[in-house]
């Protein structure tokens, strides 16, 4: 399978010089897509063959690279879960394209970039040395940089794209530093080499932390998010819904690789700032997704807060294996990936409908749409799974990783450290506030968008998406469903990856009635999504049927009655931004929200006007000052600019003496 | 045999909620008509409110999409099936693995959901505003209740509500601070839920201050009826919620016979009407809120929660 | 000790920290001093209960002086200071009530986690848990002092970290009847002395804010 994985992996980049060269064709878009569909499928396939086989750890060597390492890939358990996750995603996201691509203004800006990037992605997941995962890393962020620069006439995207750049770069670095930590003196950067190194838990605790910044910065986790909300939106939508669904699952992949497999034991107090990380993130995440008033913006604050909730899970997993505990952090880290996996299938999904509305009206911003449920029918169905699953309700797939994440939290009294035992229930609370509020952001992005009334001509006259489109969202929202009501499959499926981290998996779910999920014995809960399912259908159905039988089944069509006083005008109906009001209000000190009221003065006859102001707390209070500092220091040393020759020539032997000095003072 | 028997049991089951639920509303509604000196409609109204509602015609906004017209039965039928899982008379019925009460509780966040979509449907002011407020609302009383459930599950071992129900008639509790803060969380997060006084007012058609019913305002026919009955429904649930968990005492084992089984139902409605009771005294006592005093109301229920289990460790830890 | 005195014990002091986090969540004059009237009580229960089973007949009049003092002549006290300055209706506070609970929260947590650490020695569970709650409604009380703004509500807030300090003795199984009864009459003394400065204050600047009095430190001159 690695072989497979592995030419394919290659063949996506060559897909991209392919592309490159085909620039004018009109069949391009069409080959490209296809071509990475089916790629992107063999993937998905090659990772569900592993798992399902549970084959070892396989590795090839490759001369390439480095002179005296080469690349080594391989592809165990670990790599199969996001190599499968990968695939499904890009598939979906390249099938998509194929319709979406149609469209496009500038192919050739997003051609040559796509099939790269997932490349990349499938490098960075297989990749077996500490050199080919930072470099496909590298060449992944600059991928996916070229891609959100692909609209770049717009000023905002230049910004979001540079913002992207700078954040990209520092992520990197601190990678490096963390992987060089790792290597040790020695140098051994294969990861074989890395797993048998004796470390100091200083430096572990040290590299865990360089992990969380480096990966977190990719996956979006506070106080590092700020680019994501930016980066992602701008994006052509397939691009969105790869970078958002699967990007941010690569950079929990390192996270997962380095403090699982590579880096060895962790002390229990590491485990802390993850899951307060996590918490936080998952909170103010979807707080600003309740309260920004662009579609795919929504998305993207979403995305930050599912990151937060699977890092909450990943720290938990820290907490109870650095306790001993292998069963219960076998049942946080398969909540954890579980919910990458769904957040994949729906996140792409919902990204795939903000480009469908976006391609259907031209707009993104939710209060020049409205009504779309008439217009777009399909895309309507299909968006609603998203967002019910997306909400984490029962019976679809967001519910099932929610439900396992609480039934590890609730474990947390075993933990032997009474700090943990109390932050662990505050973070579930975190986490369950969060869940709450998603369902609230969904109901606002749902609503606005599909129902009511158009609020804009364009919303008026929207028509439905092409068949490529709709099937790419069909096949995703198919996947949600199946995975709600047959989660045992997809814990089965993963229990390799979750074995080879930390060392126990969940019991084989295949084989219980109905379908329940039942994950430790010492639980004592289950939850069945088959018959939850079968139950609301049923009982829906036939209490229609019955209703409509016995009953009434009269109808007549009137004008809205609005409590008697109903206006033509779709102004006044709720929007996005009126929506969010009482969850601003409430949260008013986290979302920094100011509103001003300006009054006309009397006898004017212009309207009042209501205005609120919110601001991300992490940009005002860390990000501007370090700009300034930057801006303070570059400033001062704009003077190095202009010396005489004399001042330059004293400057190089000043730290030529420096350097010595130093060298001396180190022996 | 033993399977039919099950079934028949659980079959029974949700006929009882869903029979004795609009009983329920009705008594508490004769209640406070009576503490006001009124003498109030009869016990039965709501159950001839739905008869007439039912066999009425619908009256449909001109631009309501599909998803309008289904939300009424997936509301109730995701209450229905919540309610149907609660235990009320007995344990251990058939289907009582399949969900847990982290499950039920996002079974009845999945009827708000929906409800706060068909909300938005017809595109009114006030369909938005009450599904924005209910939303917001949710939003608190969703954690909070969260956090009740761990708890609860501290100090029951499990989440599943037979079990739970199983330990706390066992005696093993004692007298715990900690179940009395869940029971006050539960109690303002089963107010805020149902749409009671002080933080809806279920009788009000004031547009300012309703929640619940500005959702509801374009619904007629048997739509309105299905709501309403899941309303109801609603309210049971969370009688028997805290029935069970917090007074369990009557409710019939696993393995009971008939004469367990009658006596639990006996309970039942004797908890019912208990219940009914101290919520109209409640809801006749207290004022509404105004809505932005909401928060506060059920971040007590939260931070009682959190109390709760923070206080357990004490014990635990001993 | 059987575990039904430990469960009603448990039961007593922790429903002493439930009281003084429904008086952070007071927003009303009466209602705060009714709240706190009902901690008094509590706490008197509390002693008496800890007089019983320690068989501690001295802890009998700590719950009397408890009732007595706090639970009637103080809140009736404040209830007529209340009146007379006519500010019933409101609770100035610093910040929002919930971030108040927050931080309320953090505090019970960090009392527990400290006070379960310190006394791992110690024999008695009891006394051990007793410590926990009481340091929790002493911190609870100087929170409540710091984020209220009206002088009264700052007397209650003191008054009520007094409590966790009696529930603390009582926990302690030591303290002589001597001390308890110079601490009570001294906090009664506290209270008059303060009772009298309202008065003042309210003269000279219209208001119990004590914020107001900012304006005039010695140092700002």
């Amino acid at each position: 399978m690695i072989e497979l994985s592995a030419a394919i992996a290659l063949g996506l980049l060559a897909l991209s010089l392919a592309a490159a060269a085909m620039r004018g064709l009109s069949a391009a878009s069409a080959v490209v897509y296809g071509t990475s569909a089916a790629f992107s499928l063999a993937l998905a396939l090659a990772g569900v063959w592993t798992l399902a086989t549970q084959a070892g750890a396989q590795g090839v060597h490759l001369p390439i690279g480095l002179p005296w390492i080469g690349a080594h890939l391989t592809l165990d358990a670990l790599s199969a879960v996001f190599l499968m996750l990968l695939g499904v995603g890009g598939a979906a996201a390249s099938v998509f394209a194929i319709g979406y691509g149609r469209h496009e203004h500038e192919p050739h800006r997003v051609l040559p970039f796509y099939p790269g990037f997932l490349g990349a992605m499938t490098m960075v997941v297989l990749a077996g040395d500490a050199f080919t995962f930072l470099l496909s890393w590298e060449v992944m962020s600059l991928l996916s940089w070229a891609l959100v620069l692909t609209n770049h006439r717009a000023e905002e995207t230049r910004a979001a794209g540079y913002l992207y750049l700078v954040m990209a770069g520092f992520g990197t670095m601190v990678l490096l530093l963390a992987f060089g930590l790792m290597a040790g003196p020695e140098g051994g950067y294969e990861f074989e080499a890395m797993r048998t190194v004796e470390r100091s838990p200083a430096l572990a605790v040290l590299v865990l932390a360089l992990m969380m910044i480096g990966a977190g910065s990719k996956a979006g986790l506070l106080p590092l998010h700020v680019w994501l909300p930016a980066a992602h939106p701008a994006a052509p939508s397939h691009v969105s819904a790869l970078m958002s669904g699967v990007m941010t699952k690569v950079a929990l992949y390192g996270f997962i690789r380095v403090a699982f497999d590579l880096l060895g034991p962790v002390p229990w107090w590491m485990s802390v700032p993850v899951i307060v990380a996590g918490a936080l993130t998952a909170v103010v995440g979807i707080l600003f997704a309740n309260i920004d008033g662009d579609g795919k913006r929504v998305l993207a604050y979403s995305t930050i807060e599912n990151i937060g909730v699977i890092f909450a899970a990943l720290g938990l997993a820290l907490a109870f294996r650095a306790n001993g505990m292998p069963a219960l952090a076998a049942l946080a880290l398969t909540a954890g990936l579980i919910h990458a996996m769904n957040h994949m299938l729906f996140k792409s999904l919902l990204f795939m409908v903000a480009g469908a509305v976006l391609n259907a009206t031209g707009r993104r911003d939710l209060d020049g749409l409205g009504g779309l449920i008439h217009r777009m029918p399909k895309t309507a169905v299909l968006a609603l799974v998203g967002v019910t699953a997306i909400s984490a309700l029962p019976p679809l797939n967001g519910f099932v990783s929610e439900w396992l994440l609480f039934q590890a939290v609730l474990q947390s009294p075993k933990l032997s450290q009474p700090g943990l035992q109390f932050l662990v229930p505050a973070a579930g609370g975190l986490l369950a506030l969060a869940a709450a509020l998603a369902a609230a952001a969904f109901v606002r992005f749902y609503g606005v968008i599909f129902l009511g009334r158009a609020r804009s001509d364009e919303a008026r006259d929207a028509h439905e998406v092409d068949r490529w489109s709709l099937g790419a969202m069909a096949g995703l929202a198919l996947l949600c469903v199946l995975a709600g009501i047959l989660p045992g499959v997809l814990i089965d499926l993963v229990a390799p990856a979750v074995d080879l981290a930390v060392g126990a998996h969940l019991p084989m779910q295949a084989n219980n009635n109905w379908f329940t999920l039942v994950p430790v014995a010492v639980v004592h809960s289950s939850y069945s999504g088959l018959l939850v399912m079968v139950f609301v259908v049923f009982s829906g159905g036939a209490s229609a049927w019955l209703v409509h039988r016995l009953a009434s089944r009269r109808l007549r069509r009137a004008p809205a009655w609005d409590c008697g006083f109903p206006n033509a005008d779709p102004v006044t109906q709720y929007g996005a931004g009126s929506f969010s009001q009482p969850i601003r209000r409430v949260m008013a000190p986290v979302l920094a929200a100011r509103e001003t009221v300006v009054m006309p003065p009397p006898g004017d006859a212009t309207p009042a006007r209501h205005e609120v102001q919110t601001e991300d707390l992490a940009w005002a209070r860390l990000y501007l000052p370090i700009i300034a500092a930057i801006d303070y220091a570059t400033t001062r040393l704009n003077a190095l600019q202009f010396l005489t020759i004399r001042r330059y020539l004293s400057l190089v032997f000043g730290s030529l003496v420096l350097l010595l000095t130093g060298l001396a003072i180190w022996n | 045999m033993e399977l039919i028997g099950n079934l028949l049991l659980q079959a029974v089951q949700m006929l009882i909620v869903l029979a004795l639920a609009p009983g329920l509303t009705g008594l508490v509604r004769k209640i406070k008509a009576r503490l006001l000196r009124r003498r109030g409609a009869s016990i039965l109204q709501p159950y001839r409110d739905l008869a007439r509602l039912m066999r009425k015609e619908v009256v449909l906004a001109e631009n309501a999409s599909w998803l309008f017209r289904v939300s009424p039965y997936t509301i109730f039928a995701a209450t229905w099936v919540a309610a149907a899982l609660v235990p009320t008379f007995a344990i251990g019925l058939h289907f009582s693995w399949t969900a847990d009460l982290i499950a039920i509780v996002a079974l009845l966040g999945s009827a708000r959901f929906f409800l706060a979509l068909a909300g938005m449907d017809v595109g009114t002011s006030f369909g938005g505003l009450g599904a924005s407020r209910e939303m917001m609302i949710g939003a608190l009383a969703e954690p909070a209740m969260l956090l009740m459930v761990f708890t609860v599950a501290l100090v029951a071992g499990s989440t599943e509500l037979s079990n739970v129900v199983a330990f706390m008639e066992s005696g093993e509790v004692g007298i715990r601070v900690s179940m009395g803060m869940a029971l006050i969380a539960l109690t303002i997060v089963a107010l805020a839920e149902n749409a009671r006084i002080p933080v809806d007012n279920p009788a009000t058609h004031l547009e300012l201050t309703m929640v619940h019913e500005a959702m509801v305002l374009e619904y007629s026919g048997r739509h309105l009826a299905m709501i309403e009955l899941a309303a109801s429904l609603k309210l049971l649930l969370y009688m028997a919620l805290i029935g069970c968990i917090f007074v369990p005492w009557g409710i019939a084992p696993a393995t009971a016979g008939v004469g367990e089984l009658v006596a639990g139902f006996a309970f039942f409605l004797a908890k019912l009407a208990v219940g009914g009771t101290l919520l109209a005294v409640f809801e006749t006592s207290v004022a509404k809120m105004r809505v932005f005093r909401v928060p506060d109301f059920i971040g007590a229920a939260l931070m009682l929660g959190l109390l709760g289990t923070l206080l357990l460790f004490v014990s635990r830890s001993l | 000790m059987s575990s039904y005195a430990f469960d009603i014990s448990h039961l007593l002091a922790g429903g002493l920290v439930l009281v003084s986090f429904m008086m952070i969540y007071q927003d009303r004059m009466y209602a705060l001093l009714n709240t706190f009237a009902l901690q008094a009580v509590l706490l008197g229960l509390a002693v008496a209960w800890q007089a019983f089973t320690q068989e501690a007949p001295h802890l009998y009049a700590t719950a009397a002086i408890a009732l007595v003092f706090k639970a009637l002549i103080v809140p009736w006290a404040l209830h007529r200071v209340v009146a007379r300055m006519g500010i019933q209706r409101t609770v100035e506070t610093v910040t929002g009530v919930m971030p108040t609970m927050l931080a309320g929260m953090g505090l019970v947590a960090l009392s527990i986690l400290l006070m379960l650490q310190l006394t791992e020695a110690a024999e008695n569970a009891l006394a051990r848990e007793d410590l926990a709650f009481a340091l929790s409604v002493i911190l609870l009380g100087m929170l409540m002092m710091v984020t209220r703004r009206n002088a009264v509500t700052q007397v209650v807030g003191f008054m009520s970290l007094e409590n966790g300090l009696i529930l603390a003795a009582a926990g302690a199984q030591g303290m002589p009847l001597v001390v308890e009864i110079s601490v009570a009459f001294s906090v009664l003394i506290a209270m008059i002395v303060i009772g009298v400065f309202l008065f003042r204050i309210r003269e000279r600047f219209d208001s119990v804010d004590t914020e107001a009095l900012d304006a005039f430190r010695g140092e700002r001159q």
